[in-house]
């Protein structure tokens, strides 16, 4: 299996483009899927009785075949962007669903206690402590969600979008290795530097996590 | 300040925490709640602010029903310790301190430069303000509670077991450091533990909870230990009450002479003139180190100290450290019976500890002499150690 340099070479533009569309489907879904998923985590980590039938139905819905997923909504919203975002975004709930509410569970009952101690109200001691302080662990789910959805929009190619999956087809129907490789090598450096970016800005946003105890 | 009415207060398990409580907490003053696990005491504490509402009854603080103000605000306006200091992990140190004042809204500019103040009152560096919790040790970290806590200077401060978690050193430091402040600040300080050596230590007044919510007695230290009210309270109080009761008076009125000359053993003193140790003088042994007492120490290091001299002589400084004579085991034994019939007289003992001032206890009527009546466990025979009994206090220090 060779890799036809100038192949590379003539489409860099093409390649640019869907590696950009790629990405913009990816991180789309990722943020839909916060959005979705933060009130969600609140309200299970609040209401518990609601916990349990809100991480079960994401549980179940992860499980759906991602094709599945594609074909069940195209009635609503066809061949379109909108289609792949969704599908993804539901495979991003059940890692940012579970974290979220995990991360919130990890605050420390005194913290919370103190922060109402101290005259704190609801709404802004979860927005200054608890979600702060559940940080670290929802920022691991959104690691995973955003690298599996990196992974996953390719299988978007069926309903005529995903980005670099595009390169797989071309080159499975044109037998020419080529696109192929260049879309794995491209989708995994995707990957790995929103992984890199994600690190960093869960670097930024927990000073607290760094420096351990000095003498 | 702080009144309670014929507080109720049972959980909706069943279990009843706090039992028909009715108690006044006087303004600046430290009031400790005691009593084992599962007694109702920080129940009591949490009703203040609000972290729990009563099933029934009236608390006040200062004069208004704690149920009719916004939780939250009434929050701000009241000083609260927990133990393991429930500091924010995420915030710095400065920005701790500074919760209340921001909720207030004082800005942050203004809420810092008070936070920056608070670290040196309460003792700690400037550059700590930088640091987060987890960067500080374990005393560290409660001095940092207690500012936050007095950030807005609220009038009560409200402690929950706040030494709790830190080692027996350092716990003995930040109760020191509480007293201090206690006196520039004259808070109204309630005040939770299990510990009834720091209760004897902190308190003014003390309220001794048993299980199922019950108060059985409030009293000042001195009264509780001379008196206790019943048979629970003594137990809590533990074997070694006298002694503790010896741990309120000051050595002051203890009379001194001056150190020997000549006898079995003298006492060396450095160029200073501060007692070093004892010699004999044969020196067969080796010297025996000395622990000076100054006056504002209590009758109870004077008593330990009299028994580790081999002399029975204690060692007396002034301010400077300077020797100014001696006192013996005697003396120092006839001024630990005198306290103690003071204290069952509930006349408060001449001088109280060196950091509050004596209290009387409004509501406990002092018993003429005849009346006295020493309860059987308190005789321990101290009081026909030098002879006759003496009918009253005034005849007996004469």
């Amino acid at each position: 299996m060779t890799v036809d340099w100038s192949w590379i070479s003539d489409h860099t533009d093409d390649l640019t483009t869907l590696t950009l569309s790629h990405l913009q489907a990816a991180l789309t879904a990722v943020l839909l899927g916060l959005v979705v998923s933060l009130p969600l985590a609140v309200v299970a980590h609040r209401v518990r009785p609601l916990r349990g039938l809100l991480l079960g139905l994401s549980n179940v819905l992860f499980t759906i075949p991602s094709i599945a997923i594609f074909v069940l909504l195209l009635p609503v919203s066809g061949l379109t962007r909108t289609t792949t975002v969704i599908g993804l975004t539901i495979y991003t709930l059940v890692v940012l669903l579970r974290n979220t509410v995990e991360g919130l569970d990890s605050v420390p009952a005194k913290t919370k206690e103190a922060a109402k101690a101290m005259g704190t109200r609801p709404l802004r001691t979860l927005l200054t402590v608890e979600l702060p302080l559940a940080l670290p662990v929802i920022m691991a789910g959104v690691r995973i969600a955003t690298v599996m959805a990196i992974s996953l929009v390719s299988v978007a190619t069926y309903i005529g979008d995903g980005g670099l999956g595009q390169l797989f087809t071309d080159g499975f129907q044109r037998n020419f290795p080529t696109p192929v490789i260049v879309g794995v090598v491209l989708t995994l450096l995707l990957a790995l530097v929103a992984d890199a970016l994600l690190v960093t800005l869960q670097y930024v946003l927990t000073p607290w996590t760094r420096r351990k105890r000095s003498a | 300040m702080i009144q309670f009415d014929t507080v109720h207060k049972r959980f909706p398990n069943g279990t009843t925490a706090v039992h028909d409580l009715t108690l006044d907490m006087p303004e600046g003053g430290v009031t400790v709640l005691v009593g084992s696990s599962g007694c109702g005491k920080t129940t009591t504490l949490r009703m203040i602010n609000r972290m729990v509402d009563p099933t029934s009854g009236t608390i006040r603080v200062g004069g208004k029903d704690v149920l009719e103000q916004d939780a939250a605000e009434l929050r701000r306006s009241i000083g609260y310790v927990i133990q393991q200091s429930g500091l924010f992990p995420h915030r710095t140190v400065l920005d701790n301190i500074a919760t209340v004042p921001l909720l207030l809204g004082w800005g942050r500019r203004k809420a810092r430069a008070r936070a920056a103040e608070l670290l040196e009152t309460v003792g700690l560096a400037a550059d700590a303000g930088k640091r987060y919790p987890h960067q500080l040790s374990g005393g560290q970290q409660q001095r940092v509670g207690v500012a936050r806590a007095l950030a807005a200077d609220p009038p009560v401060l409200l402690m929950d077991e706040p030494f709790g978690a830190v080692d027996p050193v350092v716990r003995t430091q930040l109760q020191d450091e509480l007293l201090r402040l206690q006196r520039e600040l004259n808070k109204t300080i309630v005040f939770v533990t299990h510990d009834i050596d720091e209760a004897v230590r902190l308190g003014d007044r003390i309220a001794v909870f048993r299980t199922g919510g019950h108060l059985v007695q409030c009293a000042s230290p001195a009264e509780l230990l001379a008196r206790p009210a019943d048979d629970f309270v003594a137990d809590f109080l533990g074997a070694e009450r006298g002694l503790k009761l010896l741990s309120l008076t000051t050595l002051a009125d203890v009379p001194q002479a001056p150190a020997p000359e000549g006898g079995a053993w003298t006492l060396r003193l450095d160029a200073t003139g501060a007692p070093v140790a004892w010699r004999h003088k044969d020196a067969e042994s080796a010297d025996i180190p000395v622990r000076p007492l100054r006056d504002t120490d209590s009758l109870l290091s004077a008593l330990n100290e009299s028994i580790a001299a081999p002399s029975g002589l204690v060692a007396r400084v002034d301010a400077a450290g300077v020797l100014t004579g001696v006192s013996s085991r005697d003396d120092i034994h006839e001024h630990a019976g005198v306290a103690h019939e003071q204290g069952r007289e509930g006349v408060p003992s001449g001088a109280r500890g060196t950091a509050r001032a004596a209290q009387d206890d409004p509501h406990t009527p002092v018993k003429g002499p005849g009346q006295t009546e020493p309860r059987a466990e308190d005789g321990t025979g101290d009081t026909d150690a030098d002879g006759a009994p003496a009918p009253t206090t005034a005849e007996r220090s004469a």
